[in-house]
């Protein structure tokens, strides 16, 4: 059994986000949160301080946690931003302005 | 020319609002309904994305017939133009001028933008998030809190890794763990720091809630049917691995809420949901100057604030379920409808919601009674290495300092002293951690805004748009 087969889905067609210029599949509708851990990926911040992975942890925008760049734009919340075709994810260190 | 509609804003689209929503637009209220997700339902019937295309979404719910009902009232509202919904707006902070309110929202997703909406009173319907105390390990990739599980799940149909341990304390756990069983994961145990004893001993709060009961039942089924083992009076001590959760150490509690020597099991995982039950947002509802009472805002018998023109429902009031949301929410609407059009309300004509109020209200306590009934020392088992303020990377350690070397006496002057609570999450996700190994009582935090806004808005926040 899987999510998708659960509640009999017939997602739209999947498509393609980057992530740390890696091709991810992503389904229509799905948070960037989610379309990462259906690829796997679990980690997707290094923290200010210490330097440690982080990744979801709410799950519903109140720890910023999940924190990622989209588009250029750091400091989204994975668990918010809905997954775009051709979004560029990559993964963010720090404040998110360190580069 | 007809008469204007006095216009209830409604914040929060979960059940308390939407029961609240259809009771005020039924009766002669214009409804403006916001909420911060896409689809209407809340986290209780938080809903699987339009482009999933699920044809069977029923089987990640509960109490779907009610969900439809309550769906289809919106609709109907909203189709006769009594009743707006807007969605993908996050409700920063509501304003009260004189006779009426505006309600500031920021635009989804980037939430760069700000609208804002005029109303003639606010019904405010936030509902809750989740608590979850620290403990060695549960800042690893691959720890989620049990209801972030259940949101991934329902909301995107992502399941948060293939092995999953459920743990921690509190009601949530339990269809936390049959969802994500249902839905293909290994759940490997569901671990409950409290036990079976002090449960078995609120059996007057469960007669008096035999719904409850039947809910609990079931739950209990479907744990055996998908053989997930239930661990009572047992404890994730540490969870371990180097860039994501690999296992947990479980440990039995004795009698003194300490893990009792030789009972440690170690189990293998790639995820663990973890959640020691549930807090009211209050926010908005402080930034109004609301009383609170407790940890959620204190309300009358028809749900009003003690600010005038503000009205309260659901979990914001305090954590009780769906059940308690939408007898709150609709008495709410009711009486919010009433004084709005210039009637005295009457609550013979909310007395069934009433009677449910009361019941569920008493039985959550009872409840809450039952898990707290016999103790757990967890901030014993919090190192002083544990980081404890998960956005500023305090440990407790430095926590203890400012307690033990500094004399920080209450919760603001350890905040002050150790920047726990100063990051992102202004404390929502910390507090209650960082309150038990201080030794402090938990205080409410006073939080001016209720979301990050861009400087640019609080600089120049928007006017209100046109009549809704």
């Amino acid at each position: 059994m899987n999510p998708l087969r659960l509640v009999r889905a017939r997602p739209g067609a999947p498509f393609t986000v980057t992530f740390d210029d890696r091709a991810l599949e992503a389904l229509p509708g799905q948070t960037l949160a989610a379309a990462l851990w259906s690829s796997g990926v679990t980690a997707w911040r290094t923290t200010r301080g210490a330097g440690r992975a982080r990744g979801v942890f709410c799950g519903i925008g109140v720890c910023f946690d999940c924190l990622v760049t989209v588009d250029g734009l750091p400091n989204q919340r994975a668990c918010l931003v809905p997954a775009t075709p051709g979004a560029v994810v990559r993964s963010q260190a720090g404040s998110g302005h360190d580069e | 020319m007809s008469e204007r509609r006095p216009v209830l804003a409604v914040i929060g689209a979960g059940p308390a609002g939407l029961a609240a929503a259809l009771a005020a637009a039924a009766r002669g209220v214009r409804v403006v309904l916001t909420d911060s997700a896409a689809e209407a339902g809340g986290q209780f019937y938080r809903q699987p994305a339009r482009g999933l295309g699920a044809r069977r979404p029923r089987a990640l719910h509960h109490q779907w017939r009610t969900w439809e009902r309550l769906r289809a009232g919106l609709d109907t509202h909203l189709g006769a133009g009594r009743a707006t919904h807007l969605s993908d707006r996050h409700v920063w902070c509501v304003e009260r001028q004189s006779g009426s309110f505006l309600v500031h929202t920021l635009l989804g997703p980037r939430q760069t933008d700000s609208v804002a909406v005029r109303a003639d009173a606010v019904l405010l319907a936030t509902g809750g998030y989740e608590k979850v105390l620290p403990f060695p390990g549960w800042t690893l990739p691959g720890v989620v809190t049990a209801g972030g599980a259940q949101a991934l799940l329902k909301g995107g149909l992502s399941l948060p890794g293939r092995t999953a341990v459920v743990a921690g304390t509190g009601p949530l756990l339990l269809p936390v763990a049959t969802g994500l069983a249902a839905a293909g994961a290994h759940v490997v145990a569901l671990v409950e720091s409290a036990g079976p004893r002090g449960l078995a001993h609120s059996a007057r709060a469960w007669a008096a809630a035999p719904a409850k009961l039947a809910e609990g039942a079931a739950l209990a089924a479907r744990l055996a049917l998908h053989r997930v083992p239930v661990m009572a009076r047992h404890v994730v001590l540490e969870a371990h691995g180097v860039d994501r959760v690999e296992s947990v150490t479980v440990a039995a509690l004795n009698a003194d809420g300490r893990p009792a020597p030789g009972g440690e099991r170690r189990l293998s995982c790639d995820t663990l949901a973890v959640g020691h039950g549930l807090l009211p947002h209050t926010d908005l509802a402080d930034g109004l100057g609301c009383r609170l009472d407790g940890p959620g805002v204190w309300v009358d018998a028809e749900q009003r604030t003690d600010v005038p023109g503000v009205w309260a429902a659901g979990e914001t009031t305090g954590i009780g379920g769906a059940a308690l949301s939408l007898a709150e929410g609709h008495i709410a609407g009711r009486s919010a409808a009433a004084r709005l059009t210039g009637r005295v309300p009457d609550p013979a004509g909310w007395a069934p919601a009433a009677r449910t109020r009361d019941r569920l209200r008493a039985f959550f306590s009872a409840l809450d009674d039952a898990y707290a009934a016999q103790p757990v020392r967890w901030t014993e088992q919090v190192t002083d290495e544990t980081v404890v303020c998960r956005c500023e990377e305090v440990p407790a350690g430095a926590v203890r300092e400012a307690v033990g070397a500094l004399g920080a006496g209450d919760l603001r002057t350890v905040k002050l002293l150790t920047r726990a609570g100063m990051g992102w999450c202004q404390g929502r996700m910390c507090e209650p951690g960082v309150a038990g190994v201080a030794g402090c009582a938990p205080t409410p935090a006073r939080r001016l805004l209720a979301r990050p806004v861009p400087l640019g808005v609080l600089a120049a926040p928007a006017e209100p748009q046109a009549e809704p």
